[in-house]
């Protein structure tokens, strides 16, 4: 995560501050804050329901998701297909990364869970048992 | 420092020219016409208030995983395991909401690969429990084994005794919480994620980390390289008194009194030094 606290850094530059940066043409390290620990008061419904289908009283594995930056767009990291999602145009971005946080979780899960998500059609072709 | 002309070598190496865009591909998905659906869509549909048990005795690890998956595809979501006896490889790549509980003691890979199941053990656990967890949360009531949680990625892994060397090698995402003390090279190689340890660490804690962080209430005997104390966040001791009052357990000294270990990112531009740089950073 760079040192700027510029919450827009990675929308409104290529994020190449450094020498060796801008050498390789690719930032170093994360583009967000990775051990930032999320605020259980800006939950929205949808991820509340969520811990309580699954039993949780926290975000649990949800607590590793952060919303980053791809390509000069707001995504979210799917592990399950390790690629981007990217956040659509139609959705405004909150001016603080806890809020942003909580819209990538509910983004990724509605992915996640979706009918069309590859990891179904992976399943259908590679499945063992 | 190298400079921007074209005649470095990264230019021969086709780091310039080479694109790396545009290689995206395209899934059609939109936000709102997904039906909220919580879990995967090839999941079991289990209720957890559907309590059945297994005794487990006589049967092989193989066995025992496929009996737990009938089960869950019966719609039982709550599943009580007798006698376990420390077999192998038992209950591994569930990817299912469950409730299970162990009435024993596991052996080696006990519970790997699993995705949103709340698994308690009664007793302990062999090497590398819970290895490459995705989600969920996995309690051992008692001790366990060397590289408890090596490369979790996700949930919360419990163990509220000792464990031994090694916790969290590889550690990618979620939280490790130990009750007691943890063994040497704990936390080696983390790239991401929790670790709380109430009790002591061992030697080269964190060793070569490269995010992440470590909360350690006892003491440390030594720190490994680019491991260095960072400080606590008032909303880092929240979360940390929050998460472990979900299973009972509290810091001796209090949260407040415990030593954060963070990355000291020198190894962040690692393919960029000569080796003997690597000594002076290190």
């Amino acid at each position: 995560m760079s040192d700027k606290n510029d919450i827009d850094q990675f929308l409104n530059s290529d994020g190449l501050d450094t020498a060796r940066e801008q050498e390789i043409g690719q930032h170093i390290g994360y583009r967000y804050d990775v051990n930032l620990v999320p605020d259980l008061d800006r939950l929205t419904p949808y991820l509340k329901e969520y811990m309580t289908v699954m039993g949780w009283q926290d975000l649990n594995w949800l607590e590793d998701v952060h919303l980053g930056y791809e390509e000069g767009r707001a995504a979210v990291f799917d592990r399950n297909i390790n690629g981007w999602v990217q956040v659509p145009d139609s959705i405004a971005l909150p001016d603080n990364q806890q809020d942003r946080d909580m819209i990538a979780r509910e983004l990724l899960l509605k992915f996640q869970m979706s009918e069309r998500h590859p990891l179904i059609q992976l399943k259908k072709a590679y499945k063992k048992f | 420092m190298a400079t921007l002309d074209d005649k470095h070598k990264s230019y021969g190496m086709g780091m310039h020219t080479e694109q790396l865009k545009g290689r995206s591909l395209s899934t059609f998905f939109s936000v709102d016409e997904e039906s909220s659906n919580f879990t995967y869509p090839d999941a079991f549909q289990v209720d957890i208030d559907k309590k059945t048990e297994l005794d487990v005795k006589d049967m092989e690890a193989t066995e025992i995983n496929l009996k737990v998956r009938a089960l869950m595809k019966e719609g039982y979501g709550h599943i009580v395991i007798k006698n376990p006896l420390a077999k192998h490889s038992l209950c591994v790549g569930i990817l299912n909401r469950l409730k299970l509980e162990f009435e024993g003691s596991l052996g080696y890979f006990g519970c790997g690969l699993i995705d949103g199941p709340n698994i308690t053990v009664k007793g302990r656990v062999g090497w590398s429990c819970a290895e490459n967890m995705m989600s969920g949360t996995l309690v051992v009531e008692k001790n366990a084994g060397s590289t408890f949680g090596a490369a979790i990625r996700g949930g919360d892994l419990v163990c509220k005794g000792d464990v031994g060397s090694r916790t969290g090698i590889d550690q990618k995402g979620g939280t490790i919480i130990v009750g007691g003390n943890t063994g040497a090279f704990s936390g080696f190689m983390m790239q991401r994620g929790r670790m709380i340890v109430l009790g002591d660490a061992g030697i080269n804690l964190g060793d070569s980390m490269y995010d992440g962080t470590i909360f350690i209430g006892g003491k440390i005997a030594s720190c490994g390289v680019d491991a260095v104390p960072g400080e606590m966040t008032d909303i880092e001791a929240q979360w940390m008194e929050r998460k472990l009052a979900l299973y009972g357990m509290k810091a001796p000294n209090g949260v407040s009194k415990m030593q954060k270990i963070v990355a000291g990112k020198q190894l962040w531009n690692y393919d960029n030094l000569e080796p003997h740089e690597k000594k002076i950073v290190l």
